[in-house]
């Protein structure tokens, strides 16, 4: 299946990543190119073959409802690009 | 002789009878690497740093230092993924890998080994940082994704180091260095404190320049975590056990579909021939069959790249890292900016594919898909694994190829992961040994696998080979 | 025009277990930014979820009590998008194989039983917190991670008052399972609703619109009722409705439309990698729900056939656990099989006063303890005391801290209702209100009351005003 760069577009739309022009162009390209090679998988019949989403037989872990030490507030805003007093800043969210 | 080129076993015999200290081993190490890292380039920040931390002397393995990879969390030290979107970050905790070194009186390292961004990579050449160039041959990649890794263990920059396998990433550049990398069963070692690639494929390990290594490092970072929903609660081995026993009965299987059109004529005898000593050491080699190899790739390339869309998702300048600073209107530019800047080429082409493969339409016919083929070449070695102990394989199918060879062309990248990729797939565990060189003098690797959990195999065939030859002997002339 | 109203819930429960859902972090209200938190729920980089025992075992009480059928099977998925509060860019949520499908609550509305269906109740996990300033937006990421029930309705609702007592209903039964504040305020219940209206009788659903930031039950009727208003006459004017999301703004007590709303979000659903499923045996199942108290519905029946009360009257006695315990512990005590009089004081007078007094009925402290206020009412009832003057007891000795024994006799306060102590009295009343017993004999039978009123004020209010009123009749047909 071939992708245009429409949907390329689309999809850095969705991941939220600012593509140049030529970027985009060559990205398509790119991506329509290992799009079609993936596209191998089409011809295997996986109608009765259940999915893997996790490779490891175990289930049902849980862990005790009991309380843990959290981050002191330094360290949490340590790495923080923009602060005021202990939050975090981004710019303005219009709801 | 030099401390900087001993194994770590060699060194702890050192430690144990005084004839040593930590700190002169670590000062072997800085002098070795102001000797060659200028031209191999394996460490990043080399100017930002900082005195190596170091655990208690009265611990277990007595401050042996470990090299670690750019993508697993060390409490204070910068961990960059060497990547830009996460320049400056110091992660306040330790991931549990570190915490158990740590606790088993392993020095980390401050240098940290450099990666493909993201682990994003089979050369390392994605790195914000530039490649790390293979010591063998300095104009040659040294593989990747942990490259800077495996290329420091060859260059005696490094004793031992741990690096991170999504795809082949420590089994592949462990060939193409000459060193030993293995892949852990997954679940086998925690991924707590690991910045995530694919999830489900994931697990960090050892890079040594032996068998005994990898097996002691094992030692230390195996087993449950409760900090992992993912950690097998399964008891850890001594995996030092396994090392001197011989390959009498051991079965092992040799897939067809990994001798095939493409593979270098000189890694394909340097195999022929490794297996050769296999069957003179005791073991029964046969043909087998994992009919869904072709598909291993592609299957990959979808799973993979979409949880890593989604892993990586939350590096978007908020909370740490690089944020944009271009005029910015609102919150979306900022983020739109941020990761558009931020991330490299490939880091963006996976990205993107891998948030195509879970949108909405096109879940069904590629990640739905791709789940249920990942199944199916599960099932091709659990049938193996039914007449058989191990699975023996090239670790890839060329040697190390020049930097900037296939770059041009993300295909052709991918493709150098074929024969580790479907391992990471059935969450089995792998080794690469070296077991010979080409006529130009670079290294190939015999890769190993066993069942789940079964690394004590990995190890006996392993080190009953290594022993039998001298390829871990020998070292590269920097 | 005739409309049906269409109209389904979808309520978000913080469950008060005492750690996140992920990780270990405190859950406490109310403490200050960014204090509470770790690197697992702020999403750092390598950090990965554990789940919460408490939390799994909490989802599945609420899902019993709510008549949902349980997934043996079930997983976590990952919902991404981009925002602020949500600093993995994706929230732990679940998709297509939820906890629990196919419930209902049973709910009344003006005296009718009617069954509200429940698609879904499944696990997920909290967001942080944004203020908004003038040119920027700060983030406070101490709510991240607290576990969250999603309870979706089927659109079984037909009207604004449907929907209220489904929220009622919903929150009895969640606070007698104590598993969560139930507090709008402070934000631990949470309620979005969906409304579309349709022709009477047509078939198809008409199309909805979302409405949010509703603060109070109030709110969510009154936002609904604006809803019908507004929808009925754009269809009246033949206008089309649009699919929407529409905020409730409590001020100028209208929706308006959500500025920028993208286009539909693709959440990319796929299954949470880092979280195994859970498997949830029948034995489980069984022990959990062994473990469901009496809930409010059930409790109702019983003090009906129990103890022979009105559906309107234990309706109210239910509404809270600990209230309904105390109210039957007293109508056991309370010595007639007619348990109207302690009911009636019940929903009455010991209401008022716990009001007043800003606690509940249960946390009310009676002097002398449950008996004292039994002997209060029996007295009431029998007629040793009027009505009057006892409540003004029960207020004091709450007060005052004496017990309504002691305040009866101190203030020699029992109602007189012996004939021959009283017909002085009322023959005096009679000989000083000449014009009111001529207005009687004229017909005016009104008149009789404030001909018991004299007496009353002549007896400083301690006569029983039934007895007085039958002996001055008789008097009054002798006179």
């Amino acid at each position: 299946m071939p992708i245009d760069k429409d949907t390329v577009k689309y999809t850095a739309h969705l991941a939220r990543i600012d593509l140049g022009d030529k970027e985009l162009e060559k990205l398509s390209t790119q991506l329509h190119g290992i799009l079609d090679f993936i596209d191998k998988l089409s011809k295997l019949d996986v109608k009765d073959v259940p999915p893997t989403s996790h490779i490891l037989p175990i289930n049902t872990v849980l862990r005790p409802d009991e309380p843990r030490v959290s981050l002191p507030v330094e360290k949490v805003l340590a790495n923080a690009p923009s602060r005021e007093a202990n939050f975090f800043v981004v710019p303005k969210v219009i709801e | 002789m030099n401390l900087n080129t001993l194994t770590a076993h060699e060194l702890l015999e050192k430690l144990k009878n005084k004839k040593t200290t930590s700190q002169e081993i670590i000062s072997s190490l800085y002098t070795r690497i102001k000797e060659v890292d200028s031209k191999v380039k394996a460490y990043v920040r080399l100017n930002q740093g900082q005195p190596p931390l170091c655990a208690s002397e009265n611990a277990l393995t007595g401050t042996v230092p470990v090299t670690i990879k750019d993508n697993i969390s060390t409490e204070g030290l910068n961990t960059e993924c060497c990547s830009k979107i996460l320049e400056g970050f110091k992660p306040p905790y330790d991931a549990t890998v570190i915490r158990k070194l740590k606790s088993s009186g392993v020095t980390i390292f401050d240098l940290k080994a450099n990666m493909d961004e993201f682990a994003f990579g089979s050369s390392t050449e994605n790195s914000f940082f530039g490649p790390t160039h293979n010591p063998w041959d300095l104009e040659c990649v040294p593989g990747g994704s942990s490259g800077g890794s495996a290329a420091c263990v060859a260059s005696d920059e490094a004793i031992w180091a741990l690096g991170s396998d999504t795809g082949g990433s420590i089994r592949q550049p462990a060939s193409f260095c000459g060193v030993v990398g293995l892949k852990p069963t997954y679940g086998r070692v925690s991924r707590y404190g690991l910045i995530a690639f694919a999830s489900s494929l994931d697990q960090i390990g050892p890079l040594t320049k032996d068998v005994e290594d990898s097996a002691l490092l094992m030692n230390i970072i195996s087993g449950f975590d409760p900090m992992d929903s993912t950690s097998a609660d399964f008891p850890v081995p001594d995996y030092t056990r396994s090392l001197g026993l011989d390959l009498k009965g051991i079965k092992v299987g040799i897939p067809k579909e990994y001798f095939v059109e493409g593979m270098d004529p000189e890694v394909k005898e340097i195999i022929e021939e490794a297996i050769s000593k296999l069957k003179s050491l005791g073991a029964e080699c046969k043909d087998v069959s994992l009919p869904h190899t072709e598909y291993a790739v592609p299957v990959y390339y979808i799973i993979a790249t979409a949880e890593a869309s989604s892993n990586l998702a939350r590096f978007d300048g908020v909370q740490y890292g690089f944020r944009t600073k271009e005029k910015i209107q609102n919150l979306i530019d900022m983020y739109k900016l941020t990761r558009g800047a931020g991330f490299g080429e490939e880091a963006k082409r996976r990205i993107i594919l891998g948030t195509f493969a879970l949108s909405h339409g096109y879940y069904d016919a590629y990640y739905l898909r791709a789940l249920k083929v990942r199944t199916l070449i599960k099932q091709d070695f659990d049938r193996v694994f039914m007449d058989f102990d191990c699975i023996v394989t090239p670790t890839s199918p060329t040697p190390a190829f020049k930097i900037g060879e296939r770059t041009a062309d993300p295909l052709k990248m991918y493709l150098s992961d074929i024969y580790t990729i479907s391992v990471n797939l059935a969450g089995l565990p792998g080794i690469s040994i070296p077991c010979g060189f080409t006529k130009k003098g670079l290294p190939a690797g015999l890769q190993i696998l066993a069942k789940p959990f079964a690394e004590e195999t990995l190890f006996r065939a392993a080190h009953a080979y290594e022993q039998d030859t001298e390829w871990h002997k020998m070292k590269p002339k920097l | 025009m005739d409309y049906e109203v269409v109209i389904g819930l979808e309520v978000h429960l913080q469950l008060k277990t005492k750690t996140k859902a992920f990780c270990g972090c405190s859950t406490e209200f109310g403490k200050g930014p960014n204090s509470q938190v770790c690197p697992v729920c702020l999403g750092f980089p390598g950090s990965l979820p554990v789940f919460n025992k408490t939390a799994l075992d909490y989802a599945i009480k609420v899902a019993l009590a709510l008549n949902c059928k349980i997934q043996e099977y079930t997983k976590f998925d990952r919902k991404n998008y981009f925002y602020p509060d949500l600093p993995k860019a994706f929230q732990i949520s679940q998709y297509d194989l939820p906890l629990s499908r196919g419930g209902f609550i049973d709910i009344e509305v003006n005296a009718a039983a009617k069954r509200i269906g429940i698609t879904r109740v499944h696990m997920e996990e909290d967001a942080g917190k944004l203020i908004h300033q003038e040119n920027s937006s700060l983030v406070d990421y101490n709510r991240t991670g607290i576990p969250l029930l999603e309870i979706v309705s089927e659109p079984d609702m037909r009207s604004s008052e449907e929907a209220y007592e489904y929220l009622m209903s919903l929150k009895s039964i969640i606070e007698y399972l104590d598993v969560s504040d139930c507090d709008m305020e402070k934000g631990s219940l949470r309620c979005d609703a969906n409304i579309s209206l349709r022709e009477s009788g047509a078939k198809e659903f008409g199309t909805k619109a979302e409405l949010k930031n509703m603060n109070s039950f109030k709110a969510v009727k009154d936002a609904l009722n604006f809803e019908i208003t507004r929808q009925a006459q754009a269809l009246d004017n033949a206008e089309r409705i649009i699919q929407e999301t529409r905020l409730w703004d409590e001020r100028s007590q209208q929706t308006f439309t959500m500025r920028t709303k993208e286009e539909a979000q693709d959440y990319r659903y796929f299954p949470e990698p880092d979280l195994p499923p859970f498997i949830i045996s029948g034995i489980k199942v069984e022990e959990i729900r062994g473990d469901i108290c009496e809930l409010p519905h059930e409790k109702m029946l019983r003090f009906m056939k129990e103890f022979g009360l009105s559906e309107y009257d234990a309706n109210i006695l239910v509404a809270s656990k600990k209230d309904a315990e105390f109210a039957e512990e007293l109508m056991r005590l309370y010595p007639d099989g007619n348990k109207k009089p302690i009911v009636n004081w019940l929903i009455g007078p010991v209401a008022a006063v716990a009001s007043s007094n800003s606690v509940c009925i249960h946390q009310l402290v009676i002097p002398g303890g449950k008996g004292e206020l039994i002997k209060l009412v029996k007295s009431a009832e029998d007629g040793k005391i009027s009505n009057l003057t006892a409540k003004s007891v029960f207020n004091k000795s709450i007060s005052c801290g004496a017990t309504s024994s002691d305040i009866i006799e101190r203030e020699n306060l029992s109602q007189v209702s012996d004939a021959d102590s009283l017909i002085p009295i009322v023959d005096e009343a009679i000989k000083d209100n000449p014009k009111f017993v001529n207005d009687y004999k004229a017909g005016k039978t009104n008149v009789i009351m404030a001909l018991v009123g004299q007496v009353m004020k002549k007896s400083g209010g301690k006569a029983n005003p039934n007895v007085v009123q039958e002996l001055l009749k008789r008097r009054l047909k002798n006179a």
